[in-house]
């Protein structure tokens, strides 16, 4: 199969085992993807985090279906983690999603975080730019259920909801240095349930500090769902539309989509890096003589780490 | 950098609504290191091949405790050709009478465990025939 020329067509199979190889990090895939970058950059991105069980996937699920309504070809790709331990996962976001399995124009991919950490996987980025080339209007990529580091979505999608839930009041204060500086749109999901009001009370107290210095900065809203009951997910659409033409009509997206490029440039740089690095260093005697002195602590692993890369590098030292 | 992990999607077709055993299998597959897509109740065979196709996985186990497995495999394994998926292995499990196993091997379905089985035994046939 030719997997870049069926992508492009928008077959499926090609482009669900593509991704595949991209996640396995086959060189064969990166050639591949090469072949197909001229034709991304077309997608609208967009970021679904929050904590976990906040409701992510079944709004992605919903979210899914208004954009259907609106005619527009979805990818998403979802991230759980990955097991520390065994190194397995079970993949359960696809759950909620699984009524759109027999529509052609969605295509969902999960993905494990293989000990990756900021809350996506290595791969998500290949994997938006795979989806892109097909031909997906909007991709969703849904993150795992974060905590307060784990914001890399930022540097991935244009939009960016942070979905909340009723009864984390004292859980938003602790969030707003995390999780709450990253949204551009913010979700109180379950909203059926006691105590929402006071949440998008609070969001919007805690937003409103963070943009009154400022006439023409976004003023993220903040919006109720029940998504259980797809109430309030028209509204989230036209949400992610509005920063969209507010993004674009101040330059912002523009200006957010080179800094996720050079995001993305320099992750490649340092993992190429370190792998070339590696790769020339392990089986070398002087490589095994340094793990040997770091072990027993006669190295500290500042000088070593120093030492490797002015051997791979050149211009330093070598002593 | 190489990171080859095994991908299996566990399956639950029709009105069948016996989890239990689909999530123990799902469970144990992943606490020994396999990636598993869980696609939840209620899948026609068309959504669960489709689900195997997008996920790109290795594997299909699919649980019937619904007496339907007679149409719900060969179905699998229909679509599964039509598409061009004929290398990923079918595997499955449930209340299936003892003769009605050899008829459903045939046709291409690689091993069906029945209630009681101990999971190493799966874990074999995974070890064996998926990777
Ligand atoms: C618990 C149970 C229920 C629970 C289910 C809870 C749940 N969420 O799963 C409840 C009470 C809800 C229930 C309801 C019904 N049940 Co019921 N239930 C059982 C019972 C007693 C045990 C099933 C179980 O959970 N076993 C534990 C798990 C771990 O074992 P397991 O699923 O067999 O899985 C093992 C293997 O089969 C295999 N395996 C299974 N799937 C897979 C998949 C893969 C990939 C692999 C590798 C291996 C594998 O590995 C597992 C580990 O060894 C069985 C009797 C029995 N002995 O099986 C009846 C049984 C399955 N139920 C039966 C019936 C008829 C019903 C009802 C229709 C009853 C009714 N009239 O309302 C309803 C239907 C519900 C529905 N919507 O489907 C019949 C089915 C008959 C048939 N096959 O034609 C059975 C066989 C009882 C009987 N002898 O009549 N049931
Ligand atoms: N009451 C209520 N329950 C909801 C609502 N939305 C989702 N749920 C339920 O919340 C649970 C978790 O939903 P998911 O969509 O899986 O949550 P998630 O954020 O994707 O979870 P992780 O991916 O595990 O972090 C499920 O049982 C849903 O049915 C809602 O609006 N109201
Ligand atoms: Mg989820």
């Amino acid at each position: 199969m030719n997997y870049v020329e069926e992508a492009l067509r928008g077959n499926q199979l090609a482009g669900a085992r593509l991704i595949r190889l991209l996640e396995e990090g086959d060189p064969q895939g990166i050639e591949h993807l090469k072949a197909l970058y001229p034709h991304t950059g077309r997608a609208f991105i967009l970021g679904m985090t929050g904590p976990p069980g906040a409701g992510k996937s079944t709004l992605v699920d919903r979210i899914i279906t208004e954009l259907r309504r609106r005619d527009l070809k979805v990818g998403v790709v979802a991230v759980d983690p990955s097991s520390p331990f065994s190194g397995g996962a079970i993949l359960g976001d696809r759950v909620r999603m699984q009524r759109h399995a027999t529509d052609p124009g969605v295509f969902v991919r999960s993905m494990a975080t293989r000990g990756h950490l900021g809350g996506l996987s290595r791969a998500t980025g290949e994997a938006v730019l795979v989806l892109d080339a097909m031909g997906y209007d909007v991709i969703l990529i849904e993150t795992v259920g974060v905590g307060q580091d784990e914001v890399e979505i930022v540097d991935m999608a244009h939009t960016t909801a942070v979905v909340c839930l009723p009864g984390m009041g004292d859980d938003i204060q602790a969030m707003k240095a995390g999780i709450l500086e990253i949204g551009d749109l913010f979700i109180v999901n379950k909203a059926d349930r006691p105590g929402a009001d006071e949440v998008v009370k609070q969001l919007q107290v805690m937003l409103e500090m963070r943009t009154a210095h400022d006439q023409d900065a976004w003023r993220p809203p903040v919006l109720k769902t029940v998504a259980v009951r797809n109430e309030g997910i028209a509204e989230v659409v036209d949400a992610f539309y509005t920063h969209r033409d507010h993004q674009e009509r101040t330059g912002i997206l523009a200006e957010r989509k080179a800094k996720r490029q050079m995001h993305f440039f320099r992750e490649l740089v340092k993992e190429m890096a370190a792998e070339r690095i590696f790769g020339v260093a392990e089986g070398t005697d002087h490589y095994a003589r340094m793990l040997v002195d770091l072990t027993a602590r006669r190295l500290d692993p500042y000088t070593a780490a120093e030492t490797l890369l002015d051997q791979t590098l050149g211009g330093g030292d070598p002593r | 950098m190489k990171q080859k992990k095994v991908r299996v999607l566990i399956a639950k077709p029709g009105l069948d609504g016996h989890d239990r055993g689909a999530k123990v299998v799902a469970r144990f597959l992943q606490e020994n290191g396999y990636e598993v897509i869980y696609t939840g109740l209620h899948q026609s065979p068309e959504q669960i091949v489709n689900a195997a196709l997008q996920e790109a996985v290795d594997a299909i186990g699919i649980s019937v405790l619904s007496g339907s497995h007679n149409y719900v495999f060969p179905e699998v394994m229909k679509l599964l050709k039509e598409r061009g998926m004929g290398d990923v292995v079918v595997f499955g499990g449930g209340t299936i009478p003892e003769e009605d196993i050899p008829p459903l091997l045939a046709t291409g379905v690689k091993a069906l465990f029945r209630p009681g089985t101990p999971l190493e035994e799966v874990l074999e046939f995974m070890k064996e025939n998926v990777g």
